[in-house]
Formats: C-alpha cells, sequence, structure tokens
C-alpha cells in the first residue's frame, strides 16, 4: 500500500524518471561503442590510404623502349658465340652499346639535345639497364647480330619524375640528375620511346643496391619468407598438437606439468627479440647452423609460433565436450583411438585458426631474424628445398625494415609496396583459416 | 508385469554374471561408495535406485572401469565378471569395456552417420572381416534397438539429426554393436519425453533376453516397470538389494520406505 501511495500507478504511455536514466545510460553507452569502432575503422583507413598511396606505385615501373642493334664485333668478338668467351664482355661494354643506341634513336625521332651531353642522356637509363641487356644476350646467344627491341629500365629518379615524386626543382639541386635531363625525358615519352608500366620483377626480381632502387625487387624476400613459413608448419604444428594433447588428455595433474602450464602461458609472452637472441646463441654459435639461413630463422619462429599453437590447441580440446569421450570409451576405445577418431576432428576447426593464427603472426616478425643476421643484403636467390633452406636469404618484413634504411627516397615507395604484398599474404591466410573452420566446423 | 516375468523366469542364484564385495570409492577424501555388496545376475534387469547424489552412478561406473578416467577416483574391494576380478592388473579395461557396455543419461551420438555411429565398435574391435558383415551387425544392431525401420532410409545422414529418444536407441545399438555381455545404462531416460522413454523400456525388457542389464533410475516407476531386481542406495551405502516386487511392497529397511513413500529423496 505504502508502495503504490509513494508510486502513484501512472499510464504505460508516459516514462517514469528511473527509466529515462537508464535509456540514456544504454544511448550513451551506443555511442561510446560507436566512437570505439570509428576510431578503429578511421586508423585502418588512414594505415591503408597511406601505405596504398605510397606503395601502388611499386608495382608500376618507368621502362625506355629502344631498338638495339647487338653488333657481333663488340658482344663476341671470338665470332664463335660461345658463352665462357662472351661473358668476357662485361656490362660496361654492354653500356656502351645501349648508349650509342639510345642517341641515335634519339636523333632518328628528331628530339632535341641541346645542353645535353652524351653522358647525361645515357643517364636517363637505370644502371641495371646493361646488366638486363647482357643477361639477354647471354641466355640466347643467338640474338646476336640481330636487331632487338630492348626494354630497359629508366633510372629511378626520371621513375620518381613521372610519379610525381621528382620534380624540376628537386632536379635543379640533385646531383643525380638535372632539369634538362627531366625535359628529355617527357619528350621521350611523348615519343612513346619511355612508358610506365606493370614490372613484375618487383614481385619475383632481387633486391638491388643503394644506388639501383628502380630494380629492387622481393623475390628473395618472399622466398625466404615462404621457405621459414614451410619449417615452421613442419615443426610448429605436429609439435604443437602432440604436446597439447599429451598435456590435455595424458599428463597427471601434478606440480610439474602445473610448472609447465605456467610457462607456456608465459612464453607466449616473452617479446619476440628474445627468441632471436637465442637463435643467435643455440643455432648459430652453438649448433654452428649458417646465419641469415630459412632453416634457423624458421627455427626460431617455429619456437616463437609454439605457445600459440599449444594454448589455442589446448583450448579447442577442452571445448570437446567430455560425452563424447565418455561415448568412444564407453563401447571400449582405447584412449589414443577416442582422441584420434572423435575428439581431434571436433577440435580440428580451433587448432587450424590458431595455427594459421600463429603462422600470420610469425610472417610479421622481424626483430628476432635481424639478430640472425637475415637482415643481410641478399641477391642470391636461395635453392630449392632442402638444400635451399640452409643458403641465405632475406624475408619479407626485413625487407621492409631494409628498404625504409636506405638513404633513396624512391625506397620508400618499395617499402611501402613490400608491405602491400605482406599484407595480402596476411589476408590470404586469414582468409584460409575462416574456410577451413567453415569446412570442418560440425555441430553436436 | 513384473510379478508375470519373475514367475516366468526366476532368478536363479547360480546366473550371477557380477559380484562385487567389500567395494568403497573414495574421490578424494570423500567417501563415495561404502561397503557395497551386491549379486548382478545374467539376463535380468537390475535397477539401483535411491536419492540424487547417494552413489549409484558411481557404483555403475565401476562395473566397466569407467571410473579410471577420473583421476582422483579411487576404488577398492573386489568386483569380479563371471569369476574373473576386473581390478586384476592383468585386465586391459578397454577390453573390458567391450563386454560390459554402458548407455550414458544424456544421449552422445558421435557427431557421423547414423551407420558409422553403429560400425564404430565393430570397426575398432575387428570384429568384422567384409563390408557386408558389418552392414548386416549394423542393420541387426539397429533392429534389436527398434530403431531400424525409422532410419533404414537414411543411414548416412548424421546421427546429431535424431530426435532425442532416437538418439538414445542409437546409443543402445551402437553399446550392443560389440556384443557385450553387460548393458549398463545411467538414467537412460532422463532426458527423453514420455513417448520415447516408454520406448526405451520396452527396448530394455527385450534386451533381458540377451544381456544382464544395469540401469539406474531415479523414478520409481521406472525401476518398478523394468527391473526384476532392485538396489535402494542412500548416502553411499547399498540399504536393500532384492527382488523388486518385494522392495516395492514390503521393504525391509525404514530408510527404503520412506524413500518408496517419498519422504526423502
Ligand atoms: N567426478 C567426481 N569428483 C568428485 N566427486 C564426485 C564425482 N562424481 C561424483 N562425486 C560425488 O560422489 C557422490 C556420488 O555421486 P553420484 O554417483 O554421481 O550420485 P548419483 O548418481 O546417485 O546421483 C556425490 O556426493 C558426488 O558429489
Ligand atoms: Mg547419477
Amino acid at each position: 500500500m505504502t508502495l503504490s501511495s509513494t508510486n502513484p500507478p501512472k499510464s504505460l504511455f508516459a516514462v517514469d524518471a528511473r527509466t529515462r536514466k537508464r535509456n540514456a545510460a544504454e544511448a550513451r553507452f551506443r555511442l561510446y561503442g560507436l566512437i570505439a569502432v570509428g576510431i578503429g575503422v578511421l586508423a585502418l583507413i588512414v594505415l591503408l590510404t597511406s601505405v596504398l598511396g605510397n606503395g601502388l606505385g611499386a608495382f608500376r615501373q618507368t621502362f625506355l623502349q629502344l631498338p638495339i642493334a647487338l653488333d657481333a664485333a663488340k658482344l663476341d668478338p671470338s665470332g664463335n658465340r660461345d658463352g665462357e668467351a662472351m661473358k668476357k664482355v662485361t656490362t660496361i661494354g654492354y653500356g656502351k652499346v645501349i648508349q650509342t643506341a639510345l642517341i641515335a634513336e634519339i636523333s632518328q625521332r628528331g628530339i632535341a639535345t641541346e645542353g645535353v651531353s652524351a653522358k647525361d642522356i645515357f643517364g636517363l637509363v637505370s644502371k641495371e639497364a646493361p646488366a638486363q641487356l647482357r643477361d639477354q644476350v647471354l641466355a640466347n646467344p643467338g640474338l646476336i647480330g640481330q636487331t632487338i627491341t630492348f626494354k630497359g629500365l629508366a633510372n629511378g629518379r626520371v621513375d620518381g619524375f613521372f610519379k610525381g615524386r621528382v620534380s624540376m626543382e628537386s632536379a635543379a639541386l640533385d646531383s643525380n640528375i638535372s632539369p634538362a635531363q627531366l625535359v628529355l625525358a617527357q619528350q621521350m615519352r611523348d615519343a612513346g620511346m619511355i612508358s610506365v608500366s606493370f614490372n613484375p620483377a618487383f614481385i619475383f626480381g632481387s633486391d638491388a643496391s643503394e644506388l639501383r632502387p628502380e630494380s629492387a625487387g622481393l623475390g628473395v624476400a618472399i622466398l625466404g619468407s615462404a621457405y621459414m613459413m614451410l619449417i615452421v608448419l613442419a615443426l610448429a604444428l605436429p609439435i604443437g598438437v602432440a604436446a597439447s594433447i599429451y598435456l590435455e588428455e595424458f599428463a597427471p595433474q601434478n606440480k610439474w606439468t602445473d610448472l609447465i602450464e605456467v610457462n607456456i602461458s608465459n612464453l607466449a609472452a616473452v617479446p619476440s627479440i628474445v627468441f632471436g637472441i637465442l637463435g643467435l646463441a643455440v643455432f648459430i654459435n652453438f649448433m654452428g647452423l649458417p646465419q641469415s639461413a630459412p632453416i634457423v630463422g624458421g627455427l626460431v619462429l617455429t619456437l616463437m609460433t609454439l605457445p600459440t599453437i599449444i594454448i589455442s590447441t589446448r583450448a579447442s580440446l577442452k571445448s570437446v565436450p567430455p560425452s563424447i569421450r565418455d561415448a568412444a570409451l564407453g563401447i571400449g576405445a582405447s584412449k589414443l583411438q577416442s582422441i584420434f577418431h572423435h575428439v581431434l576432428p571436433l577440435a580440428m576447426p580451433g587448432i587450424l585458426t590458431g595455427t594459421i593464427i600463429g603462422l600470420a603472426q610469425a610472417l610479421g616478425e622481424t626483430a628476432p631474424l635481424l639478430l640472425i643476421g637475415m637482415v643481410a643484403f641478399v641477391r642470391e636467390y636461395p635453392g630449392a628445398p632442402p638444400d635451399g633452406f640452409f643458403e641465405p636469404a632475406s624475408a619479407l618484413p626485413v625487407q621492409v625494415y631494409n628498404f625504409t634504411q636506405r638513404a633513396d627516397p624512391a625506397f620508400v615507395e618499395r617499402a611501402s609496396g613490400a608491405i602491400i604484398v605482406l599484407l595480402v599474404f596476411l589476408v590470404v591466410m586469414n582468409t584460409i583459416a575462416i574456410i577451413l573452420r567453415r569446412r570442418f566446423e560440425r555441430r553436436w | 508385469m513384473n510379478d508375470m516375468t519373475l514367475t516366468e523366469k526366476p532368478v536363479n542364484a547360480s546366473d550371477i554374471k557380477i559380484t562385487a564385495r567389500n567395494v568403497q570409492v573414495y574421490y578424494g577424501t570423500t567417501h563415495a561408495i561404502k561397503d557395497v555388496d551386491v549379486d548382478i545376475p545374467d539376463r535380468t534387469v537390475t535397477a539401483f535406485i535411491g536419492p540424487s547424489g547417494c552413489g549409484k552412478s558411481t557404483f555403475l561406473r565401476c562395473l566397466n572401469r569407467m571410473n579410471d578416467t577420473i583421476s582422483i577416483c579411487r576404488v577398492t574391494g573386489n568386483i569380479a565378471l563371471d569369476g574373473q576380478d576386473i581390478y586384476d592388473k592383468r585386465v586391459d579395461p578397454v577390453q573390458l569395456r567391450a563386454k560390459v557396455g554402458m548407455v550414458f543419461q544424456k544421449p552422445n551420438p558421435f557427431p557421423k552417420s547414423i551407420y558409422d555411429n553403429v560400425a564404430y565398435g565393430p570397426k575398432i574391435h575387428g570384429m568384422t572381416r567384409s563390408r557386408a558383415e558389418l552392414d548386416e551387425v549394423v542393420e541387426g544392431c539397429l533392429r534389436r534397438a527398434a530403431l531400424w525401420n525409422e532410419v533404414k532410409d537414411r543411414l548416412h545422414a548424421p546421427g546429431t539429426g535424431l530426435s532425442g529418444g532416437q538418439q538414445q536407441r542409437l546409443c543402445i545399438a551402437r553399446a550392443i554393436a560389440t556384443s557385450p555381455e553387460v548393458l549398463l545404462m545411467d538414467e537412460p531416460c532422463s532426458a527423453l519425453d514420455p513417448i520415447a522413454t516408454a520406448q526405451v523400456e520396452e527396448l530394455i525388457d527385450e534386451l533381458r533376453s540377451q544381456f544382464s542389464v544395469v540401469i539406474v533410475t531415479h523414478s520409481m516407476q521406472q525401476a518398478a516397470r523394468v527391473s526384476q531386481r532392485t538396489a535402494f542406495f542412500h548416502l553411499g551405502n547399498l540399504v536393500e538389494y532384492g527382488e523388486t516386487g518385494h522392495i516395492f511392497t514390503n521393504p525391509s529397511d525404514p530408510r527404503t520406505e520412506s524413500y518408496i513413500t517419498g519422504r526423502i529423496g
């Protein structure tokens, strides 16, 4: 009675103060949530636009296209198309051939070259171009004596000019390029001698020195990363799953297993650089494995990934209902049979998701690789596995770091391009994780 | 029905399948089963009744050593199947469980096809030599579990897609597929509706012709309907054990009487 006297009955349509307060709190909370999500999305958009804006250019490159007469007298003095003898002609010799052909083509097209010396004209060509031509000829000596259409890299500054990175003003201050050269380059582009097109060498080619950013590629880094992922997958998945099954299903509950459990959780939180130091001390200094090799990187990343895989595998084993184990044991299945026939298949989606997340982490890991020497400049592709595992290679995230350490601003574009490649790999891996999850997921 | 079956097939004391003597079970320091002696006859349904937590499931799980899977559980005393001590060092519990099958409280079919559920036991025990033989076993078990007609057109559909009662009969088919001698059932109907319960009870009555069936139930009506022998547990003790008709009509212990009349439980 007292209640109804203090709270006189009201219409359902009138909202009382308490309800209004509750609704206001809910509305506020929704707003905070929206703001939080908004900040996250905004950060992602900024990151993506910055990376894409800077990096997409790396996939396109400026090329020079010109007919070159491959004079036998200059390129194969011995005259019998013998590979060893032809190798005696160095890139300097090929450079002269390109220079001659370039000047001839420019004057033939009637492009004015006042104020630009022959050396400056040749300066429009990448230092990599003679090597490209030489490789082409050595691979196919039959070309000698013919006139071929050669498509070679343009100098990084010219490339930067067409991508908007280099301007007339900056060229005036730049010892590597002059405004007059850029004017000439623009005329050559108008004449169709210079074009900007897709550059597969950025993905498949190998790294290049500081002086020729235009020819730097990610091939060695991608191969090195792929090798390491193979090693991580081949070691961490079986070891991690076996360890989890043992700990979850067989190990007795005592202080030793408790200790192991705590340590595995701690291991997952250990800074990755510590694993690098461990790898340096154990795998390189103690076991004598080669530096910069994918095998060492793979082993270090395996150690790093193991706790992630073990934790997620144990969680998914735990989530399998005990009634399934009872059912199997109850009809006389052995413990191992009940695990392999029933528990493991049900835990599979979780195990695979954990594994791929661990792999994705490992793929992006940089710090431990720096310590084991994978930061070295590597131009040679590692061979096919298993020998290739022991040959020097680079890794994608380290390559990004490497590019950012170089002085030439053209490498900023390369670094962002490498980040795009890395992100594409991560997106692909996460997609695979989702697909596998869907496939293996079963209801019970 | 009880009286009829009892006269039809009197319990023969020489036909004892399982003998338990002086059985104690501890969970850590908890003494869950105290001094239980019991003789379970062959080709009979024996019911374990008693209030919740009195140790019925615990004792049932001693009979096929399912308690081995609980690390803190310790069993002492003597339990013999056909005169052989099942806790002997030489006994492999895996082999024992093929002979002493179990059906659980909650239907727990494997998330596999109906066929695979039943075929799993014979497969892992290498009981069949050919696919045709396996097909025959699966059909036979599903027929004995009174499920064949309902599932014969969808043997390869998932077992988890069946109704609760069908799932439980599938679990029974799975349990009898390993040709056990004893079938343990822990409250097999507690998750089922009355119609499914009636079907399973009918099935249990039929299984009696081939197996020694031990059923845990919290329903006294069920015990009265399906069993010939009843054991009443209270706080870990076996209070009274005898012919079902006798226990329900003329209990000798006051605790049994209060339970049956609904005063404890
Ligand atoms: N896994 C276990 N760990 C510890 N104690 C248990 C466990 N299972 C059962 N108990 C204890 O043993 C006693 C008997 O349990 P249970 O056999 O399940 O009883 P009922 O099946 O008759 O309801 C209870 O007191 C219960 O708390
Ligand atoms: Mg119970």
